[in-house]
């Protein structure tokens, strides 16, 4: 059995506190949103690959834009609006340090990490793929690459080839050396897969797509809140993610570009705030990134996105990934014991903050209803990769992720839940 | 020990395990499958009816979570001796009360699968509804 740190680096205790909703008990009545009268079991949450909870400086960054400042952005020159004005621009320069990016022309706020890959795919892919071109994905992509290459491809007659997933569910690098070839003119592959764990070798994959000429597109949705990223080391051309998974609000999502690139590719939703003039016949568009940023943006979500940015970095990306790391590592081996429970993905040791698992004879959904009754959050279902689900032979996984606040205790609590579920149906 | 999850009493495990009415039927009047695309839960339902349009027998197939299946296995129980009239008006709360449990409002649609794959099945026999899968979602 592997070893892994025992001892956390992050003080999780003091963290905990700033996440009010920690506190919550569960276990009653799920119509009426908040704690109510039947809730009486302390809740273990371990669904942050779906969304990670929200601490209590990134809310009241936002209440105080609502409470002080809120006003439209770009339109106006009274004095709210340029406050809100410089909050919305100076979000973007704080995301750009965040992962490393030269500066605010590479940020292009979006609504998630969905919309940041259907920017491109529209913006670039509709325009610049043809009959004879490749796209290379692979087959543990999420649904929001999956689905977006493939219809794309679909529209425009280009093709798609899914780089295999091995046993040991590790990406199939002789295969990216085969299929990455001069016909590709796109790489998008997922960065930390939220099904397996698995953590892809970004940049080496990136060399194989530039030694060919094609660019680059990574989904960043599980590694950007999870571990030191940036971009300039994986020499990405594009990268996605959601501020939700990330200590932040909902509601907001980044597309990272290299800013050459970008100020070719054209405007993919037209509209107000991202021309710089217009008459009844053209127009003309904004600068990067404000000529992707059609309408008004997401002001407030913004603002808590910089408050996350923030908070993250002063607690240190290495040690909250050295810290899920060990959570998922003891997950791995407790879970493991179990001759009937199946792991999916690379070992405990080498991989992302979470684990993907089934129990023999017992579908998803009932071991996380079981767990539900513990009180412990966990996801079932094909975590948007039902490709790859297939590949699996199961239609559906249990998936318990990790974040900063999370302890050994409640992986224990994972696991008695886990236990029982296999008594109950033995 | 749990908390003995009151999703899943015994007699619910039962029927997951041990299904009534599982199989197909040689001739069945008509035959429909459905999904529930939340849990992949899978149902198939094939009917008997006599002269009179009354349920004869019933039978499943399928494939899925416990609720779903369990549900199946005691709402076929039910079926014999119903016109499809009374099929056709039983509701969620009918099959709910056949579980004995409380379902969380995100398991219902496992839970009532059986039931709307069989009433659909009903209605495109009569010619009434031109269904070709039934889904819960
Ligand atoms: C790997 C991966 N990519 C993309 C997404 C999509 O994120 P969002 O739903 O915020 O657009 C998710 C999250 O569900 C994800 O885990």
């Amino acid at each position: 059995m592997a070893t892994h740190e025992q001892t956390s680096p992050l003080d999780v205790e003091a963290l905990r506190a700033e996440f009010p909703v920690l506190e919550r008990r569960v276990g009653g009545d799920v119509t009426s949103p908040g704690e109510g009268e039947d809730d009486d079991q302390p809740l273990v949450y371990l669904d942050n690959a779906a969304t990670s909870q929200t601490p209590r400086a990134v809310v009241e960054s936002m209440s105080d834009y609502y409470y002080s400042y809120n006003a439209n952005v770009h339109r106006g020159i009274h004095h709210l609006s340029q406050e809100a004005s410089v909050a919305y621009e100076e979000a973007h320069d704080r995301v750009a340090e965040f992962i490393g990016a030269e500066g605010r022309e590479e940020i292009v706020f979006v609504k998630n990490a969905t919309e940041a890959e259907n920017l491109v795919a529209y913006a670039w892919g509709l325009s610049e793929l043809g009959p004879g071109d490749k796209v290379v994905l692979t087959q543990m992509e999420h649904h929001a690459s999956l689905v977006t290459w493939q219809q794309i491809a679909k529209q425009t007659g280009a093709e798609v080839e899914y780089l295999r997933v091995t046993e040991d569910g590790y990406l199939d690098m002789d295969h990216a050396r085969e299929a990455i070839d001069e016909s590709t003119e796109m790489v998008s592959f997922v960065h930390v897969s939220n099904a397996l764990g698995t953590i892809n070798p970004a940049a080496e994959l990136a060399d194989l797509a530039h030694e060919v000429g094609a660019y680059v597109f990574v989904d960043g949705a599980q590694s950007v809140p999870t571990r030191p990223l940036d971009v300039g080391e994986i020499d990405c051309d594009f990268l996605a993610f959601s501020g939700h998974k990330m200590c932040g609000p909902t509601g907001i999502g980044v597309l990272y570009g290299k800013e050459a690139i970008l100020e070719e590719m054209d405007p993919y939703l037209y509209g107000g705030e991202m021309i710089r003039s217009v008459d009844y016949e053209d127009s003309t568009w904004e600068e990067l990134p404000w000529k992707f940023e059609a309408g008004t943006p997401p002001i407030a979500e913004a603002v808590g996105l910089h408050a996350a940015c923030d908070y993250l970095d002063d607690i240190g990306l290495e040690r909250v990934q050295d810290h899920e790391e060990m959570l998922a590592g003891y997950a791995y081996d407790r879970l493991t014991e179990f001759d009937d429970v199946t792991v999916y993905g690379p070992p405990g040791d080498d991989r992302g903050a979470l684990v993907g698992f089934n129990l023999d004879g017992v579908h998803a959904h009932d071991l996380s209803s079981i767990c539900n009754d513990y009180a412990v959050a966990i996801r079932a279902g094909d975590h948007c990769t039902q490709p790859l689900h297939d590949t699996l032979g199961a239609a559906a996984s249990a998936r318990a992720s990790f974040y900063l606040y999370n302890t050994r205790e409640e992986v224990d609590a994972l696991v008695e839940a886990v236990d029982d579920a296999r008594q109950l149906f033995a | 020990m749990g908390m003995g999850s009151d999703m899943y009493r015994q007699q619910i495990l039962d029927h997951y395990r041990n299904p009534r009415n599982y199989g197909e039927l040689p001739d069945p009047t008509f035959s429909h499958a459905g999904e529930n695309p939340s849990c992949g839960d899978e149902i198939r339902v094939d009917v008997t009816l006599n002269d009179d349009g009354v349920i004869e027998r019933v039978s499943f197939t399928g494939d899925g979570c416990a609720i779903s299946q369990a549900a199946a296995s005691m709402l076929t129980s039910e079926l014999v001796g119903l016109t499809v009239d009374e099929l056709d008006a039983l509701d969620r709360d009918d099959v709910l009360d056949l579980l004995g449990v409380d379902v969380t409002p995100m398991r219902v649609k496992c839970a009532v699968l059986a039931e709307k794959v069989a009433q659909d099945g009903a209605r495109v026999h009569r010619g009434e509804a031109a269904v070709d899968r039934t889904t819960t979602e």
